[in-house]
């Protein structure tokens, strides 16, 4: 497991075969911006190498590239030392390289075993193919605590079960080297664990792994290597064992980083928003909450745990006036909130009640829209917007938006660029700005992070304190452990549609959540 | 990354390929079928374009084209595909009777504006009831309003047989129009101010198609009702986050759009045919999707588009005229080609064009 550091460029002193991947030189464009600029990696067999790098960085560009999604205008691919080329993931499959892809790629109504032969079939009958595949199932199954019942309906499995099928579906296909990308955005930290133990079983077994990531936290614990890319550029490959996160953060970004959040302890006044025993049921007659009651107190910023899924989006939505609710009540300074199908969300912002959404490019954004159409949105009908004719007042409106991109930093300070041409960092700070500039009195905001560069999180999360600060309340909603132990004041977990505990963050860690978002509570034991 | 084509070679340069094409590969059919394909494109310009007659019937059909394209543009904004065109205008066409027949004595001047209030309700009552099956029953408007073009026809011929048709005529349609609901064409107008032109059926309906667009253009892009629209085509899900009604913007839109289509039977059964028949639409409402499609739903690029289509339709008459082997139906070939080249088959024109800006641009940088 030695590290290549110095010899990037690949001078070919290696053994042939402890080389897995070796890229050189590998160039894309895409119109006039270039993705990947001249990128060189070596990953030796048999080791766990990270690639960290904010969004945008061209990692999944480079991903892409190695299966065969993309071509390189530039540059060289050898598979275990041999020069290949990979023109499509047939191509990539046929070198050994495996992909867990972020969303998996599964038929959901298939069952396991037919998921893993998919495309993979030996003749026009599928009966053998299915016979050999559950043989082979068993095996790995045994070898790499790589459980799944090979006949359950995929649709039906947890999402953790089915990124394992997705592995499974690579390693049939004889996959030597596999590539997961931000495979654990979307597992509890239990099922995080279970998958490194899978990945180090792997690893032993000989196998390459290149981890995408953006948690630092996961890069420490896990790699042997790790690569930084910056802006397209591999800026680093170190030994994972010779950097920190402080590091590693700093080569992401370029500067300095603040990792923890500076905030003074909370002035909690009284109590804005009274929620008793919210219900809703989805169209599907599904209950996506099972009865929430919950108070939220000016001042203080309320996160919300939990394992996507769990009721959250739920919370959020019915709150926002975007669904309605299947029964309980909302009381907000004394008035109840008509939480009817009759109600709309232009109803709760006349209440006070700003939300930026957990999905910015579906709901908070129209991406079509310049910033100065998206600025406004959602606040429109507002006298200051358009007329009472009913005419938009265009001129205020861009000037309303130039002076909320200023002020929130958004870049680049173009307020006639469409909502798409920004970075998702920039994205979600138009979003913010148009919330809290909105001055209201409780905030609903989902995922505010997501998807966001490192730079940009800590200026959206010194806004969200100063929102605070201002004696407003925060309701925040966060699969990110770690930004929810940082920013709460106070802190719910939600399971399975109802709230499984409340900590204060100063009396909790991480292992205690996760617990606790898996629906046991460790002071009662498990039920 | 997305913005590789100046505005220019996006409005003009592309459809204008995708004409060319669609005409070249017209002219191929017309080469099987044994004729001159040059012959046949100059007898097109000249019997569309070439004289004040021509343009006149050119003039006559890009009007109805121009509603019926803007009220299917206008339903595109929202995301709304509104097949059913062809029945509001048609139904349309009944308001316009009623108003006309009922006062025929009076003068155009009064009859236009209730006819046109006549027309644009019954279009948009008949366009209502989709709308609402899609807003409140999730009915896919395209299936309904396809119906609706259907059931508009059927209700045509029942009220023509039981309603309008004069006592003892064979010919289900109504009596003609007195002087009252005559509206001035083209030529009668002209001649007011000394100018003289020969006869068509083009008529003072093409300044309400002008005035449409305008309106249209103003509601969509100026508009707190065009940008819901808009932001709901974009994104019915972030229009729900908004608090705007989809329920309120599918119903708004599609009275709008109705009323649009519904307009068109102005400028046929008021202006041309003087009664009503049951060759008021004759089709116009389907042209109004193609002329939507590659006018981009934009007001003058609908504009442009209708008269592309009226080129064709005047050309076309005039073309089977001149060459009786070549059937009228080949209209409708040229027809299907140009809405081939730009609607389907698009993005074949546009990536090489875009490929080639790219690297002309790179060879200046």
């Amino acid at each position: 497991m030695t590290v290549v550091e110095d010899n990037l460029k690949g001078r070919p002193e290696a053994a042939p075969d402890a080389t897995a991947i070796e890229l050189t030189g590998i160039s894309k464009s895409f119109g006039p911006v270039q993705a990947n600029k001249d990128i060189s990696m070596k990953v030796q067999r048999g080791t766990i190498h990270g690639i960290v790098g904010e969004n945008g960085a061209g990692k999944s560009t480079l991903m892409s590239i190695l299966y065969g999604f993309y071509k390189a205008d530039k540059g060289e691919i050898r598979i275990g030392g041999t020069p290949t080329q990979i023109n499509n993931s047939d191509d990539a499959i046929r070198a050994g390289i495996g992909m867990v892809h972020q969303h998996f790629m599964l038929v959901q109504p298939f069952t396991v075993l037919e998921n893993v032969v998919l495309g993979a079939e030996d003749g026009a009958m599928l009966k053998p193919s299915l016979a050999k595949a559950r043989t082979l199932l068993t095996e790995l199954a045994r070898e790499y605590e790589l459980e799944v019942d090979p006949d359950a309906v995929v649709g039906d499995l947890a999402v953790g079960f089915q990124q394992r099928v997705e592995i499974l579906k690579a390693l049939y296909r004889k996959a030597d080297i596999l590539i997961l990308d931000e495979p654990t955005g979307v597992l509890t930290p239990a099922e995080a664990d279970h998958l490194f133990r899978i990945l180090e079983g792997l690893k032993r077994e000989g196998k390459t792994i290149i981890l995408i990531t953006h948690k630092l936290r996961e890069i420490m614990a896990i790699t042997d290597t790790v690569s930084v890319m910056r802006q397209g550029e591999m800026t680093a490959t170190v030994k994972t064992a010779d950097t920190s996160p402080t590091e590693l953060a700093e080569l992401m970004v370029g500067r300095k980083v603040l990792l923890r959040i500076e905030k003074s302890p909370p002035n909690i006044g009284e109590t804005l928003m009274e929620i008793r025993g919210l219900r809703v049921r989805d169209p599907d007659g599904v209950e996506r909450l099972k009865g929430i009651d919950l108070d939220l107190k000016a001042g203080e910023i309320l996160g919300v745990a939990g394992v996507a899924g769990n009721g959250q989006s739920a919370l959020l939505e019915v709150l926002g006036g975007i669904t309605a609710a299947s029964g309980g009540t909302v009381t907000m300074n004394g008035r109840a909130l008509d939480l009817s199908a009759q109600a709309d969300a232009g109803e709760r912002r006349d209440h006070g009640i700003a939300h930026v959404p957990e999905d910015r490019h579906r709901l908070g954004l129209i991406m079509p829209y310049s910033a100065w159409e998206n600025a406004c949105f959602g606040y429109h009908d507002r006298a200051e917007y358009s007329s009472p004719k009913g005419f938009l007042r265009r001129t205020f409106m861009r000037d309303d938006a130039r002076e909320k991109i200023e002020k929130y930093d958004v870049r680049p300070a173009n307020c006639d660029l469409k909502a798409s041409n920004f970075s998702g960092g920039n994205q979600q700070k138009i979003v913010i700005a148009r919330e809290i500039e909105s001055n209201p009195d409780i905030l609903l905001i989902g995922q505010p992070t997501r998807g966001v560069d490192i730079g940009a999180i800590e200026f959206i999360h010194n806004q969200i304190v100063a929102l605070r600060d201002k004696g407003k309340a925060v309701l925040l909603v966060s699969v990110e452990l770690e930004e929810i132990l940082a920013l709460s004041d106070r802190i719910v977990v939600m399971f399975d549609g109802a709230i499984s505990g409340e900590r204060l963050p100063q009396d909790t860690d991480e292992n205690e959540l996760g617990l606790l978002m898996a629906g046991i509570d460790p002071k009662e034991g498990p039920q | 990354m997305k913005k590789t084509l100046p505005a220019w070679a996006d409005v003009v340069l592309i459809p204008a390929i995708n004409v060319f094409l669609a005409f070249f590969v017209a002219g191929l059919v017309v080469i099987f079928i044994g004729e001159d394909p040059i012959r046949a494109m100059q007898i097109m310009i000249n019997g569309s374009l070439g004289s004040s007659y021509g343009f006149g019937y050119t003039l006559y059909y890009a009007t109805s084209f121009v509603f019926t394209g803007l009220a299917v543009a206008v339903a595109f904004h929202a995301s709304i595909f509104n097949i059913g065109g062809e029945g509001q205008a048609g139904v349309a066409g009944i308001g316009v009777a009623i108003v006309c027949l009922s006062l025929d004595q009076t003068h155009w001047l009064l009859t236009l504006p209730l006819a046109v209030i006549a027309a644009a309700m019954f279009g948009a009552a008949w366009a209502a009831i989709p709308a609402y099956l899609q807003a409140k029953r999730g009915s896919h408007i395209v299936i309904t309003t396809i119906m609706f073009n259907y059931i508009a026809a059927a209700l045509l011929v029942y009220v023509l047989n039981q309603v309008f048709k004069v006592p003892g005529s064979m010919s289900p349609e109504s009596r003609r129009f007195g002087e009252g609901a005559q509206i001035p064409r083209l030529d009668q107008m002209a001649d007011w101010i000394g100018i003289e032109l020969s006869r068509s059926p083009a008529n003072i309906s093409v300044f309400l198609a002008l005035l449409a667009a305008f309106g249209v253009w103003v509601l969509i892009w100026r508009t707190r009702l065009g940008y819901e629209i808009r932001a709901f085509g974009f994104s019915d899900k972030a229009a729900v986050y908004a608090g705007i009604s989809p329920v309120r913007i599918i119903m708004i839109t599609m009275l709008i759009s109705g009323a649009l289509a519904g307009l068109m039977a102005i400028n046929t059964v008021m202006g041309d045919l003087r009664r009503l028949n049951l060759d008021s639409v004759l089709g116009a409402g389907f042209v109004g999707i193609a002329v939507a499609l590659m006018g981009r739903s934009h007001p003058v690029g609908v504009i442009l588009a209708a008269l592309l289509f009226g080129v064709l339709y005047q050309g076309g008459a005039e073309l089977a005229f001149e060459i009786p082997a070549i059937p009228s139906q080949m209209i409708l070939t040229i027809q299907a080609l140009v809405i081939l080249f730009t609607g389907s088959l698009e993005n074949m024109v546009r990536f090489p064009v875009e490929r080639l800006f790219l690297r002309f641009n790179r060879g200046r940088a």
